[in-house]
């Protein structure tokens, strides 16, 4: 399995090159440079600007500058942020989002299976419609609408959480930005987990397990979850993917220092080594992630191992 | 049939177990973070927000206002504003200008301290000019010190950085010399790319110049945090020349970039100050807040350009001003801006200095008289009805553009009978063709004066201005603004720059549309607040009353 990690992280490096080479034509192919605003500068001036930041070299020349810079760990500076580094500012930005996404995969999981376990079990009672509809809810309200309410309702009626991010230092801050993110995701997995469970205590070897008289708790603990939350496993590659493109509306919202706030604002703002930089960190990142998802299949279903 | 059965068992564990190992590490880290929740805050905390993050603190290195909110609380030029906006001696004591207007002598305060203790002194200013001069600074607004000797030469890389036309004449008194007269010159020494920096820290730190720790402070507050994204925290100055007036002990400039998030965070008491009001909570805050709502003349004019290098404009005046005049700009901010901005009839905003804006001639006419010449005018530019004029509207995708746009868009259907194309774009996609000159035919855009003087607006569509976005060249209107720039008298100046406003206007080269206003919600807690029409609110002059 090793042998076959290694060969998958090798096979990986050509496609990182084409995402940073397609990432660099299309942010330079955007119209607007990072230095257009109302305000034209005198010709003189933006020429000095540019050519701090090498923008008056031919593209292939500012390619290979960045490249060589990125494989050295040097990602440039923000064009922004004219203070920081993009390397300084994504280091400043992931514990941030690392830590929002894994509270908040965390989180669905938890409270996701559980509904859809309790739905399976009680197929067709009220608890199930119960928790159908609010997994639907989650599902089809988008974050940038279940946010504002939840702000609406908890900060600034009742009082109980803040507002915004930097209001306070504590974990309270946390709470409801980590429930934006995770309610589809809830919905979702609530879903899948039901209908998958429902499939498995209908299948045969669960009607023997009946049979021999062993009781409903031993049955889905020992026999159906596992089968049941297989479909689950393939669904949490998509899973990352809406939290991660979720976290960047939620940040936006709450205000947080994270990953995806820094990317709306470097598209923006045409700061292009702070999108560059941040291209290529998720890129590696969904990488990793689909590596480990693949592992993960081995390690639970033999068949795939064998192949 | 056992040996299956604590297989599958022992997978199931794994499976458990990682679940479980991922809510341990997330309850971990909150729980982590709970404890290290903030100390107590100091006396008085002062929450403002900014509605982007400043993309510096260097002052060389600033191009936003919302970076010039937070550069005005810790740090000082020369000269500066009052709550009012009045211009105020602050790093100097006073100064001398000389008969011809070309060389001015400052005589700095000589308590004037940086936060570690250094005098401010003349070499100080001297070093930081250049550096703004400096190529190899690629300061965005060196264009402020751009009249001072020699100035375009240094920036064009032709001439050495030290013969910057800035002497130091003593310790604490500092000689600049102008090529022309410039007479809003004391109005330019207040843009934060006129503050000093520090020499030993910027040689020390270099690019890490501004950032929390190593960034010395001359204002009334000095950088303690600086987290991106979020938050720029500022405590009291202690070395502060006039320490001893500042009542508010630390300021947190927050930067939300949502007006609704914003706008709930006031609400919940989060923000003392808001930068602006959404458009559509206006009414609904004007009614529950009155008292806290602040709206002021803002020097700001949001404009339709049009391209004068291409048809269907070039050489069209009574197109332009046809076009101009079917807009009923009164119902635009009564109905869609709604946030007591003003019907913009010229291109100079009410409210500059010593200065009576000119405005055209239907300003006057009501809104019958107005469309019936418009049509008149259409007619004359030969189109009608028949054979409507085919333009081309171009503005940047956002709620309110767009919504005025659909608006102008009728008024023109209904006025002239012509339908116009409307086409939106991203901001800098918009900016991008605006400068192009190559597409583009009405377009949308704004300009904020960046000194309280009628040159500020005007000198844009100088021939020669490289923010002149329109093509629009007239000699006459030229040689007015060199006249004006060259009166010692402030009344022949005024005349010349009101003449020059006079010819601008009856060239139709642009469309104002409304003047912009200043929208702040300020917590009653908050005393001290001063509308002025730069909308500058430094937090030196603010105090906090006791929340009750």
């Amino acid at each position: 399995m090793l042998r076959y990690a290694l060969m998958r992280v090798v096979g990986a490096i050509p496609t990182l090159f084409l995402v940073v080479l397609v990432a660099f034509i299309m942010v330079r192919a955007a119209p607007g440079g990072p230095f257009d605003t109302d305000r034209v500068l005198p010709a003189e001036v933006a020429a000095n600007i540019e050519r701090a930041y090498h923008l008056d070299e031919p593209l292939p020349q500012q390619f290979r500058r960045y490249l060589t810079g990125v494989l050295r760990g040097d990602f440039g500076p923000s064009f922004r942020y004219s203070d920081y580094s993009v390397a300084e500012l994504i280091r400043g930005a992931l514990p941030v989002s690392v830590k929002l996404g894994v509270l908040a995969m965390a989180l669905a999981l938890c409270a996701g299976i559980s509904a859809g376990l309790v739905a399976a079990l009680r197929r067709n009672t009220l608890t199930d419609r119960v928790v159908s509809a609010i997994a639907m809810t989650g599902v089809s309200v988008p974050v940038i609408v279940i946010a504002p309410l939840l702000v609406l309702f908890f900060a600034v009626q009742l009082g109980w959480l803040p507002a915004g991010w930097s209001s306070s230092g504590g974990g309270s801050r946390w709470i409801m930005p980590i429930i934006a993110l995770a309610l589809p995701q809830i919905g979702f997995i609530a879903r899948i987990t039901r209908s998958s469970m429902i499939e498995v205590l209908e299948s045969e070897f669960i009607r023997t397990a009946r049979a021999q008289g062993l009781a409903t708790a031993t049955i889905v603990r020992y026999h159906a979850m596992k089968p049941a939350l297989l479909p689950l496993l393939s669904y949490l590659g998509p899973a990352i993917a809406g939290i991660v493109t979720g976290a960047i509306v939620v940040e936006q919202i709450f205000g947080i220092p994270g990953l995806g706030r820094l990317f709306v604002q470097g598209a923006q703002n045409r700061d292009f080594t702070l999108v560059l930089g941040l291209v290529i960190l998720y890129a590696t990142v969904i990488i990793l992630l689909n590596l480990v998802v693949d592992l993960l299949y081995g390690v639970l279903d033999p068949r795939v191992r064998r192949t | 049939m056992l040996m299956r059965q604590t297989g599958a068992r022992s997978r199931h564990r794994l499976w458990v177990a990682l679940l479980a190992l991922l809510v341990l590490v997330a309850g971990i880290t909150l729980l982590v973070d709970e404890l290290q929740e903030v100390p107590a805050p100091p006396l008085s905390v002062l929450n403002r927000s900014l509605v982007t993050e400043p993309e510096s603190l260097d002052p060389h290195k600033v191009r936003t206002k919302q970076a010039g909110d937070v550069l005005r609380d810790i740090g000082e030029g020369l000269t500066g504003y009052t709550e009012s906006g009045e211009l105020i001696p602050t790093g100097a004591e006073r100064w001398e200008i000389s008969d011809d207007g070309l060389s001015y002598r400052f005589y700095l305060r000589p308590d004037a301290r940086w936060s570690n203790g250094d005098a401010v002194t003349a070499e100080h200013y001297v070093y930081s000019f250049r550096r703004l001069i400096d190529p190899a600074t690629a300061a965005f607004y060196a264009e402020v010190l751009i009249d001072l000797e020699n100035a375009p030469a240094i920036i064009a890389g032709d001439s050495p950085v030290d013969a910057l036309g800035v002497e130091a004449t003593g310790e604490f008194e500092l000689t600049i010399r102008l090529m022309r007269r410039v007479p809003y010159f004391l109005s330019l020494l207040t843009n934060p790319a006129a503050y000093p920096v520090h020499p030993e820290s910027v040689r020390k730190y270099g690019d890490a110049y501004a950032r929390a720790g190593n960034l010395p402070s001359n204002g009334a507050y000095k950088l303690s945090n600086w987290v991106v994204g979020s938050v720029i925290e500022l405590v009291r100055n202690e070395m502060y020349r006039d320490n001893a007036n500042t009542a508010i002990d630390a300021v947190n400039h927050h930067v939300v970039t949502d007006g609704v998030a914003e706008l709930n965070r006031y609400r919940a008491g989060e923000l003392d100050i808001t930068s602006n009001v959404p458009p559509d909570a206006f009414a609904e805050v004007r009614r529950e807040r009155p008292g806290e709502l602040r709206v002021s003349p803002y020097l700001s004019v949001y404009f339709y350009g049009f391209n004068l290098t291409r048809p269907p404009f070039r050489d069209n005046v009574a197109l332009r001003k046809a076009l101009s005049m079917a807009i009923d700009r009164e119902e635009l901010v009564e109905k869609i801006t709604g946030r007591g901005e003003q019907a913009a009839y010229g291109w100079v905003p009410p409210g500059v200095l010593d200065y009576e804006p000119r405005e055209f001639f239907y300003a006057s006419f009501d809104k019958h008289e107005r469309e019936a010449a418009a049509e008149r005018m259409y007619n004359e530019a030969g189109f009608d009805r028949e054979r409507p004029a085919e333009i081309e509207l171009r503005y940047n995708t956002a709620d309110v553009t767009e919504r005025i746009a659909l608006a102008i868009q009728a008024m023109w259907r209904d006025v002239l009978g012509l339908e116009a194309k409307l086409i939106n774009e991203e901001q800098q996609v918009l900016l991008s063709n605006i400068r192009a000159m190559e597409v583009t035919q009405v377009f949308r855009a704004a300009w904020t004066g960046d000194y309280n003087d009628a040159n500020s607006f005007l000198y844009l569509f100088k021939s020669d201005s490289p923010s002149n976005l329109f093509g629009y060249r007239n000699v006459e209107f030229d040689a007015l603004l060199e006249q004006a720039a060259n009166q010692t008298d402030p009344t022949r100046r005024r005349f010349f720059l009101e003449e020059a406003d006079r010819v601008l206007l009856a060239d139709h080269p642009v469309m104002p549309i409304y003047f912009y206003v200043s929208k702040h919600l300020v917590s009653p807690r908050v005393r001290g607040w001063g509308d002025n029409v730069l909308d500058y609110h430094y937090s030196q002059y603010l105090s906090l009353a006791d929340r009750s």
